[in-house]
């Protein structure tokens, strides 16, 4: 092997010390590459940064609208990412900490805590899938639940505009129209999406802690209240 | 593998041989120069010479160490190599370069291999995977039946070894806490709604869980933990149902009647497993009591301290006016 040459050199006073040839002493160290072809075809790093971004973007954005679509399809599965999903947590945690911040003693949700919860509740019930014998990877099926929050932070974001003009009994009832239909079309997006991955009688054993999940979050948007 | 390592061996052997006849001409020649194997190229070591500590040569060898040290490495790197054990193995103490990286690098991939090795053992969820093997009537069937206890206590009764239902039920008191906290305006001054609901509600399936298991390991009680912990989330059903109701009908009556009627019948069917897993009065008075004590106070503890029945909301611009009334 190389590295015998390299330890000989210390010892270049033995130069008339000769090995026997049964010793295999020779080798290769080249790193084994693939196909270069293949390289040249998925180098994207001599790529301006500007165009990684909108390539990137832009593959969110197709992902947003099979969310906005639900028809079963590939898309999401194929090409996952966590961008979609962490963009969205990002805005739901900082729209929903806007309000409770001035009230010390109101123990609305903190950014922290939605943050964990997301993360930790798509972890649980991707965990949950796979135990149920579930064929989609624990990262795809991140990826397909943090997609779906997207029509629950549409109804954050109506919500606010709606309890801009007034909190009483009218905004309640629309905001819990709002959240209410947004809840309802996440559930139905994600299950669009997971529950082809398992047998059908096992299938709402899956989509029970789906529904717990997007319920919790769309409980934390209706109970918002922005702080006076 | 260790063909490199030994070749070095037998050369540095060599060297160090050579070097030693010549400053020690005129001294007598150590154990060292008369007993190695002669020749290069030998894949086997005679170990015994290398580990040799007897004051002489190794005084000498230590000497000669410290000369090739200096012609070859920095001076730092002599000091590390000093408190390497894998080369004061080896019985050649100090020598950096190329021997002591194989050998560190060894040591880091015997070490890599262990670690993954104690990762795919301890962090494979398929260990798990049994356990959530059910199909939805069977989940229906035992929600059900966890509230119908049965009369038979001579033989023991069967308790299914699963956690998905009551994982889920445990979610589900979480989320319907959540649901009783915010309707009611409950304040949390330190610590936030979500952490304290999930902390209670976990903390109680588990905790009390352990702790009844503990108390039937010193009763000699026949139940695993695993049975515990299913018949105990199985038990949070009835919880469920109560709350759900009462956080939105709030009737005084109706909470104690249903909190007899549900939680009574609940507690009765987890304590009628235990009584027939059971041997002799006292355990199962011990057992049995202490598990209807806990079921039956968390229920009260879940309805009273997470809720305050408001009474008389006005709305008036806005404001809420409302009467707290436990």
């Amino acid at each position: 092997m190389a590295s015998a040459e390299e330890a000989s050199r210390p010892f270049a006073g033995l130069s008339d010390v000769s090995i026997s040839e049964e010793i295999p002493v020779e080798g290769d160290i080249a790193v084994p590459v693939g196909p270069s072809t293949r390289d040249d075809e998925f180098s994207t790093l001599d790529e301006p940064v500007k165009e990684t971004i909108v390539r990137d973007l832009r593959a969110v954005g197709n992902k947003f609208i099979h969310v906005l679509y639900p028809k079963r399809s590939s898309a999401l599965l194929r090409d996952w990412d966590l961008w979609g999903p962490l963009l969205l947590c990002v805005t739901l945690a900082l729209l929903l900490q806007g309000g409770a911040a001035d009230s010390d003693d109101q123990g609305g949700p903190q950014f922290a805590e939605v943050f964990v919860i997301i993360w930790f509740g798509s972890i649980v019930i991707t965990l949950n899938s796979k135990l149920l014998g579930g064929t989609i990877s624990f990262f795809q099926s991140l990826c397909v639940l943090g997609y779906c929050i997207l029509p629950l932070t549409v109804a954050l974001i109506v919500c606010r505009i709606v309890l801009l003009s007034g909190s009483g009994n009218v905004s309640f009832a629309v905001r819990l129209a709002v959240v209410t239909a947004s809840f309802g079309w996440s559930t139905f997006a994600s299950t669009a999406f997971l529950a082809d991955s398992h047998l059908t009688n096992r299938k709402a054993l899956v989509v029970y802690p789906v529904f717990l999940f997007y319920f919790v979050i769309g409980w934390m948007i209706l109970t918002f209240s922005p702080g006076n | 593998m260790f063909s490199p390592t030994l070749i070095i061996l037998t050369r540095y052997q060599e060297q160090l041989d050579i070097l030693e006849l010549k400053r020690t001409r005129t001294r007598p020649v150590s154990e060292m120069a008369v007993v190695h194997p002669q020749g290069g190229g030998a894949a086997v070591i005679d170990m015994e010479n290398m580990d040799d500590t007897s004051g002489s040569s190794f005084e000498d060898v230590g000497e000669l160490h410290q000369r090739m040290r200096e012609e070859q490495e920095v001076a730092e790197e002599a000091a590390a190599a000093d408190a390497d054990g894998a080369d004061d193995f080896l019985g050649v103490k100090g020598l950096k370069g190329q021997l002591g990286r194989q050998v560190a690098d060894e040591v880091w991939q015997a070490g890599k291999r262990q670690a993954s090795r104690a990762f795919n053992l301890y962090a494979n969820i398929d260990i798990l995977r049994p356990y959530f093997d059910v199909e939805p009537a069977q989940v229906r069937c035992r929600l059900l039946e966890s509230m119908i206890p049965v009369r038979m206590i001579t033989f023991p009764q069967k308790v299914a070894g699963e956690l998905y239902g009551p994982l889920m039920l445990v979610f589900t008191l979480v989320a319907i806490l959540l649901h009783g906290m915010k309707t009611s305006g409950t304040v949390i001054v330190e610590g936030t709604l979500m952490g304290t609901a999930i902390g209670t509600c976990f903390g109680y399936w588990l905790g009390v869980s352990c702790f009844v298991f503990f108390l039937a390991y010193l009763v000699n009680a026949q139940i695993t933990l695993l049975q515990m912990l299913s018949l105990l989330g199985y038990g949070l059903f009835g919880h469920c149902v109560v709350l759900l109701v009462t956080y939105n009908i709030h009737f005084h009556f109706l909470f104690y009647g249903l909190w007899l009627l549900l939680g009574g019948l609940s507690t009765l069917r987890m304590v009628a497993v235990l009584l027939s897993r059971t041997v002799g009065q006292t355990p199962r008075l011990l057992l049995c009591g202490s598990l209807a004590l806990l079921h039956m106070s968390f229920l009260l503890y879940l309805h009273f301290s997470y809720h305050r029945i408001l009474e008389g909301q006005n709305r008036v611009g806005g404001q809420d006016w409302s009467v707290d009334h436990l």
